[in-house]
């Protein structure tokens, strides 16, 4: 008997804590148990990108979209599903779009991909990473076949200019452009190619899932690159925050070398490659690519000069080309389908798509990679599925702790680089958090500004005491004791640090302050004028009051671990605000939403 | 050399070849830019930002000090215009000195750098306001000592410019100090903040000579000396060693390298010292000593046994702590002979005790050194005989400066005096001893006119003179043998020498190592040159200039020519390297670990 259906569970980190290799295990002793064992397979794959519905579960061929799976549930899907051919309607998911309430959706049916165009994350959730022949058979390789076989290292460089590919890691350079300047050097001195996986920004999984879901993709566009621009031996620089992504890495290159497509002669061409995983330490600044060639050479990771650039000066003093995974994700694809598909894909400036991970407070948490062009609008209200709880839309931050916020008017803006800058922010590796009518905007600037001044290496005088300078003014702000000054301290603070840090890390690490400054100074006035908290976040200004919805239940009083709140059964509880700590724990409980902040 | 390209700066004109960077271009426009980490070829890390400037057609600020004028051409052309007086520039660099002196533990009065601290140049340059510093709201960070009986690090004043890391790096070739923890908290110190002694540091004081502000600086004397000189308990002994005389002037004005040797010995004799001696003669005792040591050595190796050769100088402290450390299987290759310092201090103690008929246990002998790893060396075990110290104190040669100024001696107006005691009395060679290849070149001159019982034509040996290399070699013919010499100076240039001695191509007979790059004349407790006055002259030079302008008019300048030299055996020593010279000027060496203690 030949297979007849494939069930996929999401190896994703998310969906991975959430026991999903148990589940896996799980789906493979049922099977055998019901006597399946050689019709339906399972196996775990990349991630499928709604991790708000994971663990995640996929039927091949019918495409059933399984959401929340837990191991209790396997049961019932094997012996309904996979025997009987019956889905488990309440584990499939479903949309509750108006059109279409609570209609079961297939995969890819689903509104979530509907606007999607995955290239570098083509193959998650549909191959097994660990097995090279997966990646093979869905034409994994055969770029690397055609460059080295017809094509010159010149005429690939020349393919990815005109395709138009742009660095995916924030600035955006063109990627072929990159190459050129490293290529003058071919032959003539050891050259290196790197791949930057660090992928330190909060919020940020995007090159983890092309990793852990697909780390071939990244093999083979490494090989192409180290072609073209000359060098031999290539270097993958991953945080070690990344144990399965680092685990599938060095499995993948295990195999890739066991077939002979790396190491020496590949494709029986002159042609030799050498890869390696170099772990990072827990330092965002290495994702900075002069700090992150000083970690690989065994040197304290901070940022060096450019110029001199990498590409003539780089890892170990050799020319060296740093790109993203998620640049190099693209380029099999580019090469086998050609520049008029890349380059129909997108905007004037911007080609092709973006991954982007989508969080806060928005109904589809996960990843998503869209054409760019697409609307933020979109991006929001349909892959993302809108503001849960129906809340107001107030923001969304792009690029991490180095990008600013956009807000209700630019939610018709086609988001690629140039936009996104113009706006005020900018594209960044890809996080977007969005924010609701809840969050404080300056709540928000002080909790990246305390991330950057945590990972900034100390080197330089703006970041290293100008970011934390910067940090004690707002918290001072948020803490209720902030003055006009200190809102114009700030901007003359940000403004110098910008100008004159060393690295990115320093240069845009004043973006979310300048930003929320532009978009929301009213919100900075209420903390320092009015001593308030319009969001209701700063513990410091806001009180907890008990309003008249009050039932008298008294279950804020019991929830209350300082005792602040009084009154008697059936009758109107009270917070004493002296005693309060501001912990929200009556709020949570209160049945009727009773209490308040202001 | 590159082509030349023109620089419009501030609205002058120069034009400059293209490698200059954008802070020569100024320079030759007669633009002083503000700087604080630059040390040219030591330390170009451009961290400090200070001395950023806008050039047209680059968004940020970039730093002068690095930035190549061709670097900034943009594409097609053939000039930069570069501005370091707009708004923009002066906010930026104001911000970033105020954000630097924040951080900054202000005691200038008290401070040995009062006179040339570079940051409180800048401040005052620029009026800089401390309003963050005095602003309550923020912190300061947490001060970090490392204190030693030589050196000491005090983070309270440390502004991270990265000097003093690098100049352990590339001129003492330790690499004992370098950046800990990172951002805010970052400190500099050996790792993990060990104690400096236990570190593998040689005491060499180029970090303190690389240091722009107070936060290295030599473990300070003058009070312990005061107290000696005040309580007139003991006959304190003073001994000045050849390189001070060339840059204590500097500490009053004088330009780098003026010899003030008279105003010396006269505010010597102002302060209250019993006596006055000069270390210049025991120089030439040790040529004596270590003359007859290398002639022993070469008739026995001439004679077929095995001996230890070459012979190697020890007169350098801060070499002797580093071969006992990073070479311990060389130690039977040094000098048995002490130091000139502490040859006259145990010379001074068991026989001018005697001469002059003052009791021996009533002496207290105070060396003035250029040099950090002295007062180390009085300390050794060692450097005893019969239970007293051979030196008691070791003042540096910016100590000696402090000490004249506190006790309110015009040292300016002070007219030249010369010194009555036989322990005065010096040659030419032995005055040479402060410049790298001094005591090569002294001890030659013996050697050779001994063993040919002749003078020699030409006393000046110019191969072993000058700073440019950091291993010179020199062969010369004696009594017909062609024999091999080096002299090496930085210890970062040693392993180069072992190498090639034991490569073995050459046979050397004798090499001289100073710690220090240039010879004691830039000695760890030298006056500290400014950064940019270090760019522009070589320090070294002009001060031995001062030093060889000694020796060129010296009556006498050969060792074995000085009369009390003579006397001193005829009366009592008797011999070179005989019985009570071993047990007076002789001492032995041990190998010492790092990081030995918890």
């Amino acid at each position: 008997m030949a297979i007849r259906a494939q069930v996929v569970v999401c190896g994703g980190t998310g969906c991975m804590s959430s026991r999903s290799e148990h589940i896996k295990n799980e789906f493979v002793e049922r099977i055998k148990e019901l006597g399946l064992q050689n019709e339906v397979s399972v196996f775990m794959s990349g991630c499928f990108g709604l991790c708000e519905k994971g663990p995640v579960v996929v039927v091949y061929p019918d495409m059933t979209f399984y959401s929340h799976v837990k191991v209790e549930d396997v049961e019932e899907i094997c012996k309904e599903h996979l025997l009987k051919g019956r889905i488990v309607a309440h584990k499939a998911y479903t949309e509750m779009t108006p059109e279409d309430e609570n209609k079961i959706k297939k995969f890819q049916e689903m509104t979530f991909y509907a606007k999607q165009e995955r290239i570098a994350l083509r193959n998650c959730g549909i191959i097994n990473p660990f097995d090279i022949n997966e990646y093979i058979a869905r034409d994994g390789y055969m770029a690397l076949g055609k460059v080295l076989t017809e094509m010159t290292p010149d005429e690939v460089i020349d393919f990815i200019t005109k395709a138009g590919l742009r660095g995916r890691g924030g600035a955006g350079f063109p990627t072929g452009l990159k190459w050129k300047l490293a290529s003058k050097h071919r032959g003539k001195e050891q050259m290196y190619i790197i791949c930057n996986a660090d992928e330190g920004d909060p919020g940020a999984f995007m090159d983890r899932a092309v990793l852990e879901g697909d780390p071939h993709t990244v093999i083979e566009a490494m090989v192409i690159g180290g072609y073209a621009i000359g060098a031999n031996q290539g270097y993958i620089y991953i945080r070690a925050e990344y144990p399965l992504a680092v685990e599938r890495l060095n499995h993948a290159i295990k195999q890739a070398y066991e077939n002979g497509l790396l190491g020496k002669n590949i494709f029986g061409s002159d042609f030799s490659f050498d890869l390696e995983v170099r772990l990072g330490a827990g330092a965002f600044v290495c994702g900075e690519e002069t700090a992150l060639m000083a970690s690989i050479e065994g040197e304290r990771g901070m940022p060096r000069n450019k110029p001199p650039f990498p590409a003539d000066k780089g890892l170990w003093g050799k020319p060296t080309i740093i790109n993203n995974v998620e640049t190099y994700a693209n380029i099999p694809q580019i090469i086998l389908k050609g520049i008029e598909w890349f380059q129909s894909i997108g905007t004037e400036k911007s080609k092709g798509t973006k991954v982007f991970a989508l969080g806060g407070k928005i109904n589809n948490t996960g990843l998503l990679e869209i054409p760019m062009g697409t609307t933020l609008r979109d991006v929001i209200y349909n892959i993302g599925g809108g503001i849960p709880k129906g809340k107001a839309f107030k923001a969304v931050q792009t690029g991490g702790p180095s990008g600013g916020c956009l807000t209700y008017r630019d939610l018709d803006a086609a988001i690629d680089y140039e936009t996104l800058v113009s706006l005020g922010s900018m594209m960044g590796s890809g996080g977007m958090i969005v924010m609701d009518e809840d969050n404080c905007m300056v709540d928000v600037a002080r909790f990246f500004l305390e991330f950057t001044v945590d990972e900034s290496c100390g080197k330089c005088t703006p970041c290293r005491e100008g970011t934390r300078r910067m940090l004690e003014i707002l918290e001072k702000i948020t803490g209720g004791k902030g003055t006009l000054e200190d809102i114009d301290e700030l901007e003359t603070l940000a403004n110098s640090i910008k100008d004159s840090a060393l690295c990115g890390l320093g240069q845009t690490a004043p973006n979310p302050i300048l930003s929320t400054l532009k978009n929301f100074k009213e919100e900075y006035i209420a903390h320092v004028v009015d001593k308030k908290c319009p969001a209701g976040v700063c513990k410091a200004l806001i009180k907890y009051y008990i309003t008249d919805k009050c039932i008298g239940c008294g279950k804020c009083k019991r929830g209350c671990p300082v005792a602040a709140i009084t009154g008697n059964i059936k009758e109107m509880h009270k917070i004493d605000t002296s005693v309060c700590i501001k912990c929200g724990a009556c709020k949570v409980a209160c049945p009727v939403g009773a209490i308040i902040t202001a | 050399m590159s082509e030349l390209i023109k620089v419009t700066i501030n609205n002058k004109v120069v034009e400059v070849p293209g490698d200059y960077t954008v802070m020569d271009a100024a320079y030759v426009a007669g633009i002083d830019i503000p700087r604080l980490c630059f040390l040219k070829d030591i330390n170009e890390t451009s961290a400090c930002r200070v001395c950023v400037v806008e050039i047209e057609g680059i968004r940020t600020l970039k730093n002068s000090c690095t930035v190549k004028v061709k670097d900034c051409l943009a594409r097609g052309a053939n000039s930069i215009v570069v501005k370091t007086n707009t708004e923009r520039v002066k906010k930026t660099v104001k911000n970033n000195l105020e954000l630097i002196a924040a951080n900054h533990r202000f005691e200038c009065w008290r401070c040995p750098r009062e006179h040339n601290c570079e940051l409180l140049h800048l401040l005052r340059k620029y009026n800089i306001p401390n309003t963050i510093g005095e602003n309550n709201a923020f912190a300061k960070k947490e001060p970090i000592f490392n204190i030693t009986d030589s050196i000491v690090l005090d983070s309270s004043k440390c502004i991270l410019c990265g000097r003093c890391i690098s100049a352990c790096e590339k001129l003492a070739g330790t690499k004992v100090l370098d950046f800990n923890k990172r951002g805010f908290e970052t400190f500099v110190g050996p790792a993990l903040n060990h104690n400096m002694e236990d570190s593998g540091c040689i005491f060499c004081g180029k970090c303190i000579q690389a240091c722009p502000v107070g936060a290295i600086r030599e473990k300070d004397d003058v009070d312990v000396v005061i107290d000696l000189l005040e309580k007139k308990e003991y006959y304190v002994i003073a001994q000045t060693a050849p390189s001070v005389r060339a840059a204590l002037g500097e500490e009053f004005g004088y330009p780098i390298g003026t010899n003030v040797e008279g105003k010396m010995y006269k505010a010597l004799q102002e302060l209250g010292f019993d006596d006055v001696t000069d270390t210049n003669f025991a120089a030439d005792v040790t040529i004596m000593e270590e003359g007859t040591e290398l002639i022993g050595r070469l008739n026995k190796f001439l004679a077929g046994e095995k001996v230890a050769l070459p012979l190697i100088t020890s007169c350098s402290p801060g070499w002797i702590r580093y071969i006992e450390t990073y070479y311990p299987q060389y130690l039977d290759h040094l000098s048995s002979c002490k130091s000139p310092q502490q040859m006259q201090g145990a010379l001074i103690k068991h026989y001018y005790a005697d001469k002059i008929g003052v009791d021996k246990n009533k002496i207290k002998v105070v060396s003035i050194m250029p040099c950090i790893a002295k007062k180390f060396e009085a300390r050794r075990p060692e450097m005893e005989v019969d239970g007293l110290r051979d030196v008691d104190y070791v003042l540096t040669t910016r100590e000696l400066a402090r000490l004249i100024k506190r006790q309110d001696i015009d040292f300016n107006n002070l007219p030249d005096a010369a010194i009555e005691s036989p322990f005065g009395k010096y040659t030419g060679a032995g005055a040479i001893f402060g410049a790298t290849g001094g005591v090569m070149e002294a001890a030659l001159r013996t050697v050779k006119e001994l063993l040919e019982k002749k003078d020699m034509k030409n006393l000046v040996i110019s191969e072993v003179r000058g700073t440019e290399d950091g291993i010179k070699e020199a062969t010369l013919n004696i009594n017909g043998l062609d024999l091999n010499f080096a002299v090496v100076h930085g210890t970062v240039n040693v392993p180069e020498m072992f190498e090639r001695i034991n490569k073995g191509e050459k046979k050397y007979a004798f090499i001289e190592v100073m710690g220090c790059t240039g010879g004691c004349v830039n000695g760890g407790g030298q006056p500290v040159i400014s950064a940019k006055v270090q760019d522009r002259i070589d320090v070294r030079k002009e001060r031995a200039k001062a030093i060889y302008g000694i020796d060129d008019t010296a009556k006498l300048r050969e060792s074995h020519k000085n009369p009390e030299v003579i006397k001193l055996y005829e009366e009592f020593l008797k011999e070179p390297c005989g019985h009570v010279s071993h047990k007076l000027l002789h001492t032995h060496y041990v190998k010492r670990e790092k990081y030995s203690q918890e």
